[in-house]
């Protein structure tokens, strides 16, 4: 079949044409824009935290009436409370490890500091978030230790949460052992944490462990995390708790009661808002990724009713253009045309149309990609996401046109005959 | 004759059924899609206090000097909190009309009735000049005085919502309430006031929280009762001495500042009397770097904070180009729909409708499209929004609401953009020759 009379006949049609064209075009760039986006925000969430999640809670409490971690009396005091309530939850039947720990991953809730290789070192020669707890941490949150050894029952020092002084030894990610010293094994050697002058050895190296914030601000170092051997004394602790299996929720209400049965001057009812009560990790991850969920949806279903919108638009200016032409088809099938080459007119008609609506569309959805790289420090677009939106549109033209165009298929050459 | 095209344009759409839901629909759903993220929009990125917001200043301080800035950070902005030095510093030089420093706190609140577990109630330490300065409203009693700031009385004022939690409400003005172990007086119950983004301390609240804005106490009684703020500290050096009063003591920035300057003069003045306080420091050897503060207005001093959040900005846009995508595809529609009559348009014109006329008949009909259009999105715009909470932050999702402005602005939108995508169409339309038309048939 030859081009020409196709041609000839969109000619007549410029306006409907252009516009449907640009539709193809806009609905490209925007569609590929948007599965980028959701393809983004689904590699986020699906991100492992290197802990194992399942039977992992946490629970989150406030005494009332303690004393401000400032002096060494109070400190000893708050120390005292929360190894009192640390062994109140180790005796639980249905718990199976516990852990004071500063923060968890995807908390969004951070400390964090420069790690450096040379002492009072002004910038760090590596961002990292600190985790502050005691020797059960690896076994709590089911980290993978690959080298080295955890911290020992006598090793965790304790101080108040605004003290200071960096600890002699730590356990690091793979990741940040990697960024530090890229050729050689970390095992053994000396950092120095927040440019202080204290040299900390490295005494453990972990599989992986993400850093707590899920901002954009910590995503250039959302694995680099430095586990600290030092319980950290206040009135508002964090304590995460692996439960035996399958009895989560058995031990989560166990633990609620003995802690407020220990002691019930302590907040400790459920406001996720400021960080107080019992939650299962499942829940702490929904909340860390909601937002990102909820942008994949959004995104989902504006692409959803994009390709709809441009899918009906074709089926509804084909099936005008085949009312109008009805009697040239007529004609055609009378002079010898056959049902299937007007088939594949219309097919071919519609191919040249969201061809060249696919190259527009193309270079618009690299140049949208562009603008929101500068407008929103987004990431660059694999041209994958275009070629694959180009192949998804061309599809779908020829989907939308297959109806009207059986439609035309199935005039009758006897059509020529007739006078409107 | 308005009444006749009405009627016209009534039987052409009924003539295509499909053809015209297709066109609706394309319009309702455009409009909802835009509607709906514009209301969040709307929520986040409004002034939080338009009668005001032109008079209320941020300053900032760099009490960091260069140190401050990592190796690849050109950008030269001091920090965007401040140390306990200056803040004292700012407040006892007194200069604007009103100014607080403030940070937030999160303190354990017993309630009155036994039994009740105890709460923690998120709120800020701030100066009693803080609520004129604000237009905070009172149901009950009011803010503090001056003295009270100066005494470091042990006065509060709350919210609604803490006086029904901690005193199943009621006028509670005078009555005590036991916070962080203290008692202090309550002044002042708050009426309807949580005001979203919390643009009095966007630093510490980053802007959006549900759970923030509860409970109010004069700074320096924070400050002498040791009640640690519960927002950001940041830091460029270690803290030389440990806990709360070490923290005091350094330069590390976690206390939000907002001063009331009523005219552009009284501005400039703030301005100089900054760069005079930095230069003195500098002199004094507490800064080795010339002065560098900024004094941004609220509206600024959000947009530098990036207040509102970049994914509702992306969502708006996204929406906005879909309902571009829909006009574009209303008037391909339009457009076969009306060239479709030209039959019918020639005879008129041969009966001796003039072009404008036929114009204004077409863009009728495209009107009505639009009316029907943007009645169906107002629907789809009610779903969308009591849906959003299922995708959006529900801190975020809580602001967006229907409301009549939106409903009208929902309607007009659709009625324009119908109208514009008719444009077009109906000029074609009454280009239409009658001669040509009435020959070929």
């Amino acid at each position: 079949m030859t081009v020409h009379p196709i041609l000839a006949a969109l000619r007549r049609h410029k306006a409907g044409v252009t516009l449907i064209t640009l539709q193809i075009a806009l609905t490209l760039a925007i569609v590929c824009n948007a599965v980028f986006i959701i393809g983004q925000r689904v590699e986020r969430v699906n991100r492992p935290t290197g802990m194992d999640e399942r039977n992992l809670f946490l629970i989150e409490q406030e005494w009332i009436g303690a004393p401000s971690a400032d002096d060494p009396a109070s400190i000893e005091k708050l120390d005292a409370m929360q190894r009192s309530d640390l062994a109140t939850l180790r005796n639980l039947p249905d718990v199976e490890s516990v852990a004071t720990i500063s923060s968890l991953p995807l908390l969004n809730s951070s400390w964090t500091g420069g790690v450096g290789l040379k002492p009072d070192q002004q910038h760090g020669t590596a961002n990292a978030a600190y985790y502050f707890g005691d020797n059960q941490m690896l076994k709590t949150l089911g980290l993978h230790l690959i080298a080295g050894r955890n911290f020992a029952a006598g090793e965790i020092s304790h101080r108040g949460s605004r003290g200071t002084g960096e600890p002699p030894i730590a356990i690091v990610t793979k990741a940040l052992a990697d960024k530090l010293f890229p050729n050689d094994s970390a095992l053994g050697k000396t950092v120095y944490l927040d440019g202080g002058a204290t040299p900390t050895t490295i005494i453990g190296v972990v599989a992986r462990m993400q850093i707590p914030a899920t901002g954009r601000w910590g995503n250039s170092f959302a694995w680099n995390s430095v586990l600290q051997p030092v319980r950290l004394d206040a009135s508002y602790t964090r304590t995460a708790l692996r439960a035996k299996p399958g009895r989560l929720n058995a031990a989560m209400r166990e633990a609620r009661k003995a802690l407020f049965d220990a002691n019930p001057m302590r907040v400790m009812e459920n406001q996720p808002d400021i960080g107080i009560g019992i939650f299962p990790f499942s829940e702490i991850r929904a909340r860390a990724y909601r937002a990102d969920i909820g942008m994949a949806i959004l995104m989902g279903v504006i692409c959803v009713i994009l390709l709809a919108v441009t899918g009906a638009g074709i089926v509804g200016l084909t099936s005008f253009w085949v009312g109008q032409r009805h009697k040239q088809i007529g004609i055609r099938r009378a002079l010898g045309a056959t049902r299937r080459d007007i088939l594949r007119y219309f097919q071919t008609e519609n191919l040249m149309i969201a061809g060249a609506g696919v190259v527009l569309g193309a270079i618009l959805a690299v140049g949208l990609n562009l603008w929101m790289m500068q407008q929103f420090a987004m990431d660059r677009m694999s041209l994958l996401y275009v070629f694959t939106g180009v192949i998804a549109l061309l599809a779908l033209g020829q989907l939308a046109v297959l109806a009207p165009a059986l439609r035309a298929a199935a005039v009758p050459p006897v059509e020529a005959t007739r006078s409107v | 004759m308005f009444g006749y095209y009405l009627n016209l344009a009534l039987r052409s759409l009924k003539r295509n059924p499909a053809l015209t839901a297709l066109m609706i629909l394309t319009i309702a759903f455009g409009v909802a899609a835009s509607m709906t993220t514009w209301s969040v929009f709307r929520a986040v990125s409004g002034d939080p206090i338009p009668w005001k917001s032109s008079k209320l200043f941020v300053p900032q301080i760099d009490n960091w000097g260069p140190a401050g800035h990592g190796p690849k950070d050109t950008s030269n902005e001091p920090p965007d909190a401040m140390d306990y030095t200056d803040a004292v510093a700012l407040m006892r030089a007194h200069r604007a009309t009103y100014q607080s420093a403030m940070y937030q706190i999160g303190a354990p609140v017993l309630p009155q009735n036994p039994g009740q577990h105890p709460i923690t109630a998120i709120g800020e330490a701030v100066y009693g000049e803080f609520f004129p300065m604000l237009d905070v409203p009172f149901k009950y009693g009011s803010g503090w005085s001056a003295a009270d700031d100066e005494h470091r009385a042990q006065v509060a004022v709350i919210s609604s919502h803490l006086n029904d939690k901690a005193f199943g409400g009621g006028d509670s003005v005078g009555k005590t309430l036991n916070i962080d172990g203290h008692e202090y007086r309550v002044v002042g119950v708050l009426g309807d006031w949580n005001p979203q983004p919390q643009f009095y301390d966007v630093v510490n609240t980053g802007g959006f929280s549900a759970g923030g804005g509860n409970l109010f106490v004069p700074f320096n009684t924070a400050i002498a009762t040791n009640m640690i703020n519960n927002g950001n500290t940041n830091c460029v050096d270690t803290p030389k001495e440990a806990g709360f009063v070490g923290l005091q003591k350094s330069e590390c920035v976690w206390i939000a500042f907002m001063v009331q300057l009523d005219d552009a003069a009284a501005a400039q003045r703030y301005k100089q009397f900054l760069d005079n306080y930095t230069a003195e420091q500098q002199q004094a050897g507490r800064f080795n770097w010339p002065p560098n503060n900024r004094l941004r207005d609220l509206m600024a001093w959000m947009d530098y904070e990036h207040v509102v959040p970049p994914d509702t900005r992306i969502s708006l846009y996204v929406a906005l180009g879909l309902l571009l995508v829909c006009l574009v595809n209303t008037t391909g529609l339009l457009l076969a729909k009306f060239l479709r009559r030209s039959s019918e348009i020639g005879v008129r014109r041969a009966l001796g409708a003039s072009r404008r006329e036929i114009y204004t008949q077409f863009l009728i009909e495209a009107g009505m499209v639009g009316l029907a259009g943007g009645a169906l999105g107002l629907v789809l715009t009610g779903f969308g929004i009591a849906g959003i909470g299922w995708v959006l932050p529900r801190d975020i999702a809580a602001l967006a609401h229907l409301d009549v402005s939106l409903l009208i602005t929902t309607l007009v939108v659709a009625i324009v953009a119908t109208m514009l995508a008719g444009l077009y169409p109906a000029l074609r339309a009454a280009a239409v020759q009658p001669a040509w038309q009435l020959k070929s048939n």
